[in-house]
């Protein structure tokens, strides 16, 4: 599809949105767009970067996250310190959250995509995470339909550094455990590395600044897993095969609201369609009608059956597991840090710990 | 048209698909209701769901 094309029906799906569901919602998708061009653009994947560090000592993708999480955290702890309107997103520390974040750690890994990572390859015609789609969306969906049981596995309640800080302290607190993390790197790296590129740092600016605007829009932290799970949940409503009202997530009322009303209503899911279409609409730079763009052909020429079926299985525990942990590398890593929640600093070497074995398995599996 | 491309089509149509039945099977939004633009300054707490959130 050319590129004018795709921008035409981007602009169509703006005014019906604009017309029909509601400004801000139409506003959210140009974030969306932003953040789906952003991603794909600077190829900017949580997973590699990790997967850099630890294989090749590369340090240069999670430079690009470091610094991606300071200036979010720059913007919007001081917005949330500002303005009460603002929710952070705040988790539960929890057995749930520290076994979630581990086997999504190691699945995203096996997959080679985190939530977001998943959207913009899926965007980009990668046709393993176009098929793993759906199948994240399901594990999603099972996961908050589970996440009852696990949770009584024992939780406190969501800590948040602004709570207990203040804005300013939660802010230097933040920065520096960054800098520890930097530091962690660089202990791990080695002398003479290089630490940043171009790319890596167009990304992490771009992403930061647009996670500010979803904040400052839409009253909440940039989040992805949620708007899969809703989409499987509707679905499976529809079909008769799962009651809402029986279960102790979607009985809730802000659940079950959202699942009374269409998902373009949802914040989540309007930044996720967003971020399929920007990807898209990048992806089109080298490609026409008929004609696959680079990424794509290269990923579905080395796919075996047993790397197909993996890799889905995996996209399925990632979906899953993204639940239990209370978000992926988007909702509770950069949106739980960035806004002063205390699960995403836990999440974070749970899921590190979980990619040490998923590289190890991808090598297996010879992805 | 190679299978990439092909599988890429059938994506967006389900999507698509997905979308549409979505939009017919639910209620029209209310303007009337709708959320402010920015919510922060609005005076109106952010009522969306969170993936961050346990319940």
């Amino acid at each position: 599809m050319q590129r004018w094309m795709m921008s035409g029906l981007m602009a169509a799906l703006f005014g019906f949105l604009l017309l029909l569901v509601s400004v801000r919602q139409a506003v959210l998708l140009l974030v969306g767009v932003g953040m789906g061009a952003a991603l794909a653009g600077t190829r900017f994947g949580f997973t590699t970067g990790w997967r850099q560090l630890i294989e090749r000592r590369d340090p240069r993708g999670v430079s690009g996250q470091l610094l991606l999480l300071a200036l979010a955290s720059l913007a919007a702890l001081p917005l949330l310190a500002q303005f009460a309107e603002l929710k952070a997103a705040l988790g539960p520390p929890s057995v749930s959250l520290l076994l979630g974040a581990f086997v999504f750690g190691m699945s995203m890994q096996i997959a080679d995509g985190c939530g977001s990572g998943t959207l913009y390859k899926a965007g980009m015609g990668v046709a393993l995470n176009m098929a793993i789609l759906p199948l994240f969306a399901l594990g999603s969906f099972l996961g908050s339909v589970h996440i009852d049981h696990w949770l009584a596995l024992g939780y406190m309640a969501p800590v948040s550094l602004s709570a207990e800080l203040g804005g300013t302290g939660a802010l230097l607190v933040t920065l520096a455990l960054l800098g520890g993390l930097a530091l962690l790197v660089r202990v791990w790296v080695g002398p003479g590395k290089t630490w940043w590129s171009r790319r890596w740092v167009g990304g992490a600016v771009a992403l930061a600044v647009l996670a500010t605007f979803n904040l400052l829009l839409a009253g909440q932290p940039w989040g992805v897993v949620y708007g899969f799970g809703l989409w499987a949940a509707k679905v499976a409503v529809a079909a008769n095969v799962f009651d809402p009202m029986g279960n102790a997530f979607w009985q809730q009322a802000g659940n079950a609201r959202m699942l009374s009303q269409t998902v373009f209503l949802d914040v989540t899911s309007i930044t996720n369609i967003g971020i399929l279409g920007g990807a898209l609409w990048v992806s089109s730079k080298a490609m026409r009608v008929g004609v696959e763009s680079p990424m794509a052909s290269r990923s579905a020429k080395t796919l075996t059956g047993t790397q197909w079926a993996v890799g889905l299985l995996a996209g399925f525990v990632m979906g899953y597991s993204s639940r239990l942990a209370f978000g992926c590398n988007i909702g509770a890593m950069l949106s739980g840090i960035s806004t002063g929640s205390l699960h995403g600093w836990l999440w974070v070497p749970a899921a590190f710990g979980g990619s040490l074995i998923g590289v190890r398995l991808r090598r297996h599996f010879q992805f | 048209m190679s299978s990439v491309v092909q599988k890429k089509w059938v994506f967006w149509l389900v999507l698509s698909a997905f979308l549409g039945w979505d939009w017919v099977n639910s209620p029209l939004p209310d303007l009337r209701q709708e959320p402010p633009l920015l919510a922060a300054g609005s005076g109106q707490t952010s009522t969306g769901a969170h993936c961050a959130l346990a319940r």
